[in-house]
């Protein structure tokens, strides 16, 4: 059965249509991720399930039961916020139990909940204090113990990682990871940064303009996109695009993009590549430049392992014979869509 | 996990959850305040409006229509002429020298010294006090006897206690007073709303126009100035509209005296309307007020839709 | 001018400026404090140097204050308008303010400027209409008729404080708390209302205060004595015949100008925060 399951999520704010027609199946335990632009109503869609917001139309069901009247507290949902969203009056027992509280559950299994959370989490220490004497990884843990105590159908959290700094963030990442595969709790979670995206989820839900462009994997996603949005907003540098002479778009990514010596077999398409420039990032090296005979909306990236091109077989202003195996190119039709080879 | 997965059992009646509709408890929360101040205040207004066409006193309570005749024998009334003089005189007479005063004590009040939060709370003092309370010590200082204000200039050598003035009895010097007591009310509020505005502009908005060679007064009133209008825009309307319709100071200073020469709108509505129950034309008084604070309310509404742009 | 004269004659200038400001502001309360404690003979006698006790300080014009005038039962009238005026106010207020805040519509902002602009209108507009409505309503002469009509402006000026302090309140405290399990009113009860509890005490400061300044509606629904708050009762009905008695008068002034003057100074950056509406950030 699915946990979350919408059908055709519509939500418009006055003339803007910022969900536009959402129809997503999240099944039991699964870690999904909704990524994302900014303002790509990504998060709308995702106050839409947990019930912050009202949906203009569609169908809402959570575990099996539709939900579209439902106030939140009806739903058996759970959020993360952004800052977390910690009751600062409250001591972190008093925080983690709340969700407990509002189901008038007697109080000697609150307790017990409580304690089971928090020794999940790790933080029996700190249930006497109060949200401002933690550290923000402690907080984060808090938050995630107040979202399971009430052992929810779904946990939803809303770019959890993106007030933390780059280091604290890797942490956090392996902790909600960690967390969510020990627990099995179906997860949907939201952010505009792929890296997340593709560290996490289980499955990657790409949205963009109010719509889901493609659905699958992280490998799925990373090597089959669906379309020029998604081939172009998942991977950095994004995929290199170029125009067909058969109408239609041609895409490889930058780091099967070689010079023609690197590849051993056949079943390669050569180019000529011009080097405009290069960056060294130890371990790769990016190269810029343009390809003879395609026409082209950004230059052309290519990332080599510089442990196999030395910094001087490259130069800018060089014309350097370069391939793609045929196996990694990706055909577009003139509308962007994904097509088959030819 | 995830075990809640059991279907909520309850029957969901539509009317149980009417209150988590954001648009229905905004209006359930917000309402007892509307009501009571559209009971209390838009309500009155409306009435005052229909006392001013009618021939309402409270020894004759008839709701009888007489349309404008109440304002024109008003306006055919010198006396009400002079009292529209006097309250244009006492609003901005006092309203101008509370800014200078303002804008000076805000001037020295801005550089750090020691002591400086004790004297801004005794220069707070005049607007925090009761109004009333501090008049009746202005009358005191004003007594025609032991007036401490002649004391101290014919202890000076300034007059002598033959031609020591008689503050509250000649004309000129009764609205003078009124005028002084109302100024020195409001300057302490002008200080702080200027010390707000002024430390409200952002440093490296001055530090940007220093260096771009701005002196201190470019950077006073081009730069700082504009920056702190609207600030103190709300604040000189917050003192028009109390000192335009002022009743307290002239009560219990002068009485409207000597001789008319102090009498405001308010204190002339009240004096025709309650003391001697002319409602009607005591409304119709009164609504003399309209206009200005019409103006004054647009004014705002101006300031404050272009402060959130 | 060399350097050293001309700072020194600035900071003269600079000590005499803040001096005029402080006597200008400060002297008619130093007067009242001086006269309350002078003994009728020293005050009344113009040979004496006014700015000091000639004969030793008194407390005779309190004592008569609280023996022969109604003195006590007008500080007592007007803590009870206090309390019941703020606690209208505080129950009207608070969820006008959270309301309007939370408002997402151009709807919500219209209406907070229009409560705010009610504050505008003034008394001396209202108090004709106002006294026929409290006579209809049997309250004439009684002081139920402040604790009826001052919420009319701490009602508007209060919900304007509160509005402004609930928007910079996070709104993620409260939907955690709606996801959580809690009603939309729930939040409210529980998140809004104890996490402003700092802007619910000015608002009670202000209130108060605000009470205690009025004046004109006062002197217009009430003329028995024993009715009168403090301001009113001290300013019309210390004066026995035509003579003042000065004394008395300006020791019952200073007694219920102090914890007005204390409160203002303690809240005065929040009053003018709240009726700049947040233009000081």
């Amino acid at each position: 059965m699915a946990a979350v399951l919408t059908r055709d999520i519509v939500k418009t704010f006055g003339e803007v249509n910022a969900v536009n027609g959402i129809s997503l199946r999240v099944p039991d335990g699964e870690f999904m991720v909704l990524l994302g632009p900014s303002g790509c109503g990504k998060t709308t869609f995702l106050r839409i399930i947990c019930g912050l917001e009202q949906q203009t139309s569609g169908d809402l069901l959570i575990g099996g039961n539709v939900v579209n009247d439902m106030p939140p507290r009806a739903r058996g949902i759970a959020m993360m916020f952004q800052s977390y969203g910690l009751y600062p009056h409250y001591t972190v027992r008093n925080n983690i139990s709340f969700p407990l509280r509002t189901q008038r559950m007697p109080s000697q299994d609150i307790q017990k909940k409580v304690d089971w959370a928090a020794q999940l989490l790790d933080i029996g220490h700190l249930l006497d204090r109060r949200p401002r004497q933690l550290s923000g990884g402690e907080r984060q843990r808090v938050a995630l113990a107040r979202a399971l105590v009430r052992e929810p159908t779904a946990l939803l959290l809303d770019e959890p990682l993106s007030n933390l700094d780059a280091k604290l963030r890797t942490s956090a990442r392996q902790e909600i990871k960690n967390f969510q595969q020990r627990v099995g709790l179906t997860t949907i979670y939201v952010t505009h940064d792929q890296v997340e995206a593709m560290g996490m989820g289980d499955r990657i839900a790409v949205i963009d303009h109010g719509r889901v462009r493609q659905v699958g994997t992280p490998t799925e996603i990373y090597e089959d996109p669906a379309d020029l949005f998604v081939a172009t907003f998942v991977g950095a540098p994004p995929m290199n695009i170029v125009t067909h002479n058969g109408g239609g778009y041609l895409g490889f990514r930058p780091e099967n993009f070689l010079p023609r010596d690197m590849i051993e077999d056949g079943g390669a398409t050569e180019f000529s590549f011009r080097v405009d420039r290069s960056e060294y990032l130890g371990s790769e090296r990016i190269v810029y430049g343009v390809m003879d005979g395609f026409d082209s909306k950004q230059p052309i990236t290519a990332k080599l392992p510089p442990a196999h091109v030395a910094e001087g077989s490259i130069r800018p202003g060089e014309w350097h014979p370069f391939a793609v195996k045929n196996s990694a190119l990706r055909h577009f039709d003139t509308s962007g869509n994904r097509s088959s080879r030819h | 996990m995830a075990v809640i997965a059991e279907p909520v059992a309850k029957p969901i009646s539509r009317y149980r959850f009417i209150l988590d509709r954001r648009e229905v408890l905004e209006a359930v929360l917000v309402a007892p305040a509307i009501l009571y101040v559209l009971l209390l205040v838009g309500l009155p207004l409306l009435l005052a409006v229909y006392y001013s066409l009618s021939a309402y006193t409270i020894y004759n309570p008839t709701w009888t229509f007489v349309g404008l005749a109440n304002f024109e024998q008003i306006l055919q009334d010198p006396t009400f002429l002079d009292t529209l003089r006097n309250t244009f005189i006492f609003t901005f007479g006092s309203q101008l020298l509370g800014l200078v005063l303002g804008k000076f004590g805000a001037f020295l009040l801005l550089q750090p010294f020691p002591g400086r939060k004790i004297v801004r709370a005794l220069i707070i003092l005049p607007f925090a006090v009761p109004v009333a309370l501090a008049t009746i010590a202005w009358q005191w200082m004003f007594d025609s006897l032991y007036s401490v204000i002649n004391w101290t200039m014919i202890a000076a050598g300034i007059i002598t206690r033959e031609d020591a003035p008689n503050w509250l009895g000649n004309p000129y010097l009764a609205m003078l007073c009124i005028v002084i007591i109302n100024a020195w009310r409001f300057f302490p509020f002008a200080i702080v709303i200027f010390l707000a505005g002024i430390t409200a502009v952002p440093q490296d908005v001055i530090d940007a126009a220093t260096v771009d060679g701005a002196g201190f007064w470019r950077r006073n009133y081009q730069i700082i100035l504009p920056m702190i209008l609207p600030i103190m825009a709300i604040g000189l309307i917050f003192g028009i509209v109390f000192t335009f319709t002022d009743l307290s100071i002239v009560f219990l200073l002068t009485m409207g005296g000597p001789g008319g020469a102090t009498s405001v709108l308010g204190f002339a509505g009240f004096q025709t309307g309650i003391v001697s129950g002319d409602v009607a034309h005591g409304a119709a008084i009164s609504l003399f007020m309209l206009p200005v604070l019409l103006v004054v309310v647009i004014f705002m509404l101006r300031f404050i839709r272009r402060r959130e742009i | 001018m060399p350097q050293p004269i001309a700072r020194s004659l600035r900071g003269t200038g600079f000590v005499l400026g803040v001096g005029f400001f402080v006597i200008l502001a400060a002297f008619p309360f130093y007067w009242m404090v001086i006269t309350a404690f002078k003994q009728n003979s020293d005050l009344y006698d113009v040979t004496n140097i006014p700015f000091w006790f000639n004969e030793p300080p008194t407390l005779e014009h309190i004592k008569y204050l609280f023996q022969e005038t109604l003195f006590a039962r007008w500080l007592l009238n007007s803590l009870i308008i206090g309390v019941c005026v703020t606690a209208i106010t505080l129950v009207t207020a608070v969820p006008a303010g959270y309301s309007l805040a939370r408002m997402t519509s151009r709807k919500g902002e219209a209406l907070g400027i229009m409560i705010f602009l009610t504050y505008l209108v003034p008394p001396t507009l209202l108090f004709l209409p106002l006294s026929r409505i409290i006579a209809e309503l049997g309250l004439q002469n009684s002081m139920w008729s402040l604790v009826l009509v001052y919420p009319t402006f701490t009602i508007p000026f209060c919900s304007w404080l509160l509005m402004g302090f609930f928007k910079a309140l996070p709104v993620e405290i409260e939907e955690a708390a709606i996801v959580d399990g809690c009603s939309l009113f729930g939040a409210f009860i529980k998140m809004a209302v104890p996490l402003s509890v700092p802007a619910i005490l000015t608002v009670v400061i202000f209130t108060f205060t605000l009470t205690l300044q009025e004046f004109v509606y006062a002197l217009t629904f009430i003329s028995s004595s024993d009715q009168k708050p403090i301001t009113l009762g001290v300013s019309t009905d210390l004066i026995r015949g035509d003579v003042f008695f000065w004394g008395e008068i300006m020791a019952g002034a200073l007694i219920a100008a102090i914890p007005v003057a204390i409160a203002y100074n303690l809240f005065l950056d929040r009053f003018i925060a709240g009726i700049t509406g947040g233009a000081v950030k």
